[in-house]
């Protein structure tokens, strides 16, 4: 890298970069603990019985549309 | 007259009823409709057409439910104004049932919230039982067709601890999985700068921190295992693969620790979040079916016992005692063994026998737990409580007592046997070697060994064949209880089947007459008198009969356990058995017959025989070749010729088999060194279908019942049970060539460890890859073998 830079805009560009990886621990500090975020979500899921059924969701999150219906179907007669 | 199905329930309408400008099939599915429709809820018929089913009478049935401490039993939870209750409910099928059974609370006050578990076919309803009860409940589901299952099974289990560990290590797992790669990511590129030197250690630790919980929690199993193992001296596959996530482990500490490298983390984490994949997988439970039931699932909970000063009350069966008098109303299940005191019952022991004809009993006849009256409300005084009856007793056999986890070796330990000596062999060739040149190198390869060793892709092989082998013969219809019935199927050389509901059908009879011609005016008198019988006999015979006009009949009379005596347009019918219309007692042989005599004349009998099911001769030639048949009957040796002549030479025939015998037979089999496949259906079955080493139950309605057993087989797939054998046999064939494969990757592996050239980004390649290959591999040859084979 340095053959490229003269000598004060090595500095600079060390400088920089002393700053750029003390951000790194900052940094993956946050994405670890977002990552932990996640897991303990995920953990509550779980625990709350989410993962013991995974078909009746997914037929049941399309109903409530049919009862607006049935109920628009009321009003019409 | 162009036929329609029912609005409700699709079944084909005979008399039509209109209400609301839709046809219904009887009042049944009309009240329903009329239900829905006042409560704004028919919108049920959207989702799926005719989704319904008739609802059953069911009066005095759930009395049971008014004694408190039956219900406190069955509920999930209870607390001031809130109680919770799971209901087995058998119809549930489709989305429209999800919808209707989750808008409870607009049909009754009371309920708070209902929730369906769709595979398991369950409902969990959350109620106020100071505002309704839970009979009301049951008779508000039962109303709207979806009666619920209650039955004494309910009664004794109660709450039940749903297993999620495996959901945990699996999350866990694909955490540190995940961060670790991420992690490792500027390791892989080896390049000398300053900023990566700088922060080496920093990364290391962390990985090195993120993969402890994926250690220690994730891969616990197989620590355990492996343990278990050793201690009972048998090597299963486990022994290398924690030997394998240990010595990792350590090496890669000591290497962080000394500076040496950057570990194998990434491939520590990969290789345990990857097996507990394939363990996930191989775990397809079908949670509608059980596999576990007895007899207990097929009693009632509670019955109606007769006081001493007349007086009814619903005791729980278990407090039946010798001497009690019980009220056994239509289609209730006789919980006991006892004598009939109604002067007569129709008894169906379809359950116990799988015959369906059912049996006649009069005043003083003992009748047997595990039958079901059919008609009028009866009394019978018990003469053994619940634990003794003659059908409950099997249950006290050894068989059922200890079941053995693994009843037998799989596969894949067997070749671990060789497999664990042999890699320790070569791990210490290599550190013997390495020794004499430089004893860092040396330890270096000693552990490289291990790890690149460490059986990934073997142990990853069945699980996944297995797994997919299971979902294809699910969607045949054959349900096996776990992956290890595969490997089972895959070494019979016996199959035994049981004749009655299991080559034949139970659905319906084949009906044949012997004697003088019947004319067509005769036959609408025969029609007529059928007409009015209730008898299931006649039933059958009614629908046998060609469609002709009605005629009115002057009088008509039942004799019990005789026939009908009737009489129309002056000219007297007689239909029965053969020593109430011949009057001269005819030696009845063996035969389910309906003699036939009008005016004075005798015109001849109708003959009952079984109804073999489709395919069972073409079954039974294709395997014959390949397997020793057997056919165990409980019945006497009425159709051994109709057999013989429809069954393959050399299928051995017993007849008159009680129950205990059938698993005597069995045992006698397997002492002779045979592995039996038991094929059956009723519960006197449930003996054999435990002892042997596949127990394969037919079933005509997956979803009802069935006894304890591996394997479920739709009825209708029966003819396809040589097909699933086949299947079965090699899925055991790409098992093996998986394990050639990952072999191979294993020697070129081995070649890296054995020269010290194991670099961590080497082992990080040739992990996943061995993975993907082998997990690919066998998904794509068991479904071509699924399609191949015919």
């Amino acid at each position: 890298m340095s053959c490229f830079l003269r000598s004060d805009e090595f500095t600079f560009v060390y400088l920089i970069l002393r700053c750029v990886m003390s951000v790194i621990y900052l940094l993956i500090a946050i994405s670890i603990f977002v990552a932990i975020c996640f897991f303990i979500a995920f953990v509550f899921a779980v625990k709350s019985g989410q993962y013991d059924d995974d078909y009746t969701p997914s037929v049941r999150m399309l109903f409530d549309d049919e009862l607006i219906k049935s109920s628009q179907k009321k009003s019409e007669n | 007259m162009e036929k329609n199905n029912c609005f409700h329930c699709g079944l084909v309408i005979e008399d039509k009823i209109v209400f609301d400008e839709k046809e219904f099939c009887c009042n049944g599915c009309k009240t329903v409709y009329e239900i829905f429709s006042l409560n704004d809820l028919t919108c049920y018929y959207d989702f799926e057409k005719s989704p319904g089913a008739t609802p059953q009478d069911i009066s005095g049935k759930y009395d049971f439910l008014d004694n408190e401490s039956i219900v406190a039993k069955l509920l999930e939870f209870q607390e001031d104004s809130t109680a919770i209750i799971s209901l087995s409910i058998p119809h549930i099928h489709c989305s429209s049932c999800i919808w209707i059974l989750e808008n409870l609370q607009k049909l009754q006050k009371g309920i708070n919230t209902s929730q369906v578990n769709f595979p398991e076919k369950k409902v969990r309803i959350n109620y106020n039982p100071d505002v309704v009860s839970l009979k009301s409940i049951v008779h508000l589901l039962s109303s709207i067709g979806y009666e619920p299952y209650i039955s004494l099974e309910n009664y004794e289990t109660g709450k039940r601890n749903i297993d999620r560990s495996l959901t945990y290590k699996l999350g866990v797992a694909f955490f540190c999985f995940g961060n670790i790669m991420l992690l490792s990511f500027p390791e892989y590129f080896e390049v000398k700068e300053y900023w990566l030197d700088n922060y080496r250690p920093f990364f290391r630790w962390l990985i090195f921190a993120l993969s402890l919980p994926s250690f220690l929690y994730s891969a616990s199993g197989y620590y355990v295992s492996a343990i278990k193992s050793i201690k009972s001296k048998m090597l299963n596959i486990d022994i290398p693969i924690a030997l394998g996530i240990v010595v990792m482990f350590v090496r890669s500490t000591f290497d962080i620790v000394m500076d040496y490298g950057s570990g194998f983390f990434d491939s520590l984490t990969g290789l345990i979040f990857f097996m507990l994949l394939g363990k996930m997988f191989q775990i397809k439970t079908y949670s509608f079916l059980s596999f576990e039931r007895d007899f207990k699932s097929y009693f009632p909970i509670a019955i109606t016992k007769i006081n001493a000063d007349t007086t009814e009350e619903s005791i729980p069966v278990y407090e039946i005692e010798k001497g009690d008098r019980l009220l056994i109303r239509n289609q209730e299940l006789i919980p006991v063994d006892g004598i009939l005191i109604s002067d007569k019952a129709e008894i169906d022991y379809s359950f116990v026998t799988g015959e369906a004809v059912p049996i006649t009993k009069k005043s003083g006849d003992k009748v047997f737990a595990g039958g079901k009256q059919i008609g009028k409300v009866i009394e019978m005084e018990v003469l053994h409580s619940v634990s003794q009856s003659y059908l409950t007793q099997l249950w006290s056999n050894d068989v059922f007592q200890k079941r053995v986890e693994q009843k037998h070796k799989t596969i894949t330990d067997s070749i671990s046997r060789y497999f664990a000596p042999i890699l320790l062999l070569i791990a210490f060739a290599g550190f013997g070697y390495w020794i004499f040149f430089d004893a860092n190198t040396a330890f270096n390869v000693f552990t490289a060994v291990l790890i690149v060793a460490c059986p990934c892709a073997l142990a990853l092989t069945a699980p996944f064949t297995m797994g997919n082998m299971l979902r294809i013969f699910g969607n045949k219809h054959f349900y096996l209880k776990n992956a290890l019935v595969i490997e089972q199927l895959a070494k019979v050389d016996t199959v035994v089947f049981d004749k009655t509901g299991t080559i034949t059908t139970n659905a319906k009879s084949n009906i044949s007459y012997e004697g003088k011609v019947i004319d067509e005016s005769n036959l609408a008198l025969l029609k007529s008198v059928l007409r009015a019988s209730n008898h299931p006999l006649s039933r059958m015979l009614y629908d046998f009969l060609p469609e002709t006009k009605r005629l009115k009949l002057d009088s008509f009379e039942e004799i019990t356990g005789k026939g009908i005596q009737a009489e129309v347009n002056g000219i007297s019918i007689q239909m029965g058995s053969a020593n109430f219309v011949t009057e001269k007692g005819q030696s009845e042989i063996q035969q389910t017959s309906v003699h036939v005599k009008i005016g004075n004349e005798y015109f001849g009998k109708y003959i009952f025989n079984n109804q073999y099911r489709e395919g069972l001769s073409e079954l039974f030639s294709k395997l014959s070749s390949q397997f020793q048949l057997k056919v165990l009957s409980g019945d006497n040796e009425g159709e051994r010729s109709l057999l013989e002549s429809i069954l393959p030479k050399g299928t051995e025939m017993v007849f008159n088999q009680k129950p205990e015998q059938k698993l005597e037979f069995i045992k006698s089999l397997q002492e002779q060194g045979k592995n039996v496949m038991m094929v059956g259906d009723g519960l006197n079955d449930a003996g054999a279908l435990a002892q042997s080493n596949v127990g394969v139950s037919i079933s005509e309605n997956v979803n009802v019942f069935s006894p304890a057993c591996d394997a479920i087989l739709d009825a209708k797939e029966f003819k396809r049970l040589h097909y699933f054998l086949k299947l079965s046999k090699k899925s055991i064939t790409t098992i093996k060539m998986s394990f050639t494969l990952s072999l191979l990757y294993n020697v070129v592996g081995l070649s890296f460890a054995i020269t010290g050239n194991l670099l961590p980004l080497v082992a990080a390649i040739i992990m996943p890859l061995s993975t993907i290959t082998i997990v690919s591999f066998v998904t794509v040859m068991s479904n071509y073998y699924s399609r191949k084979i015919k």
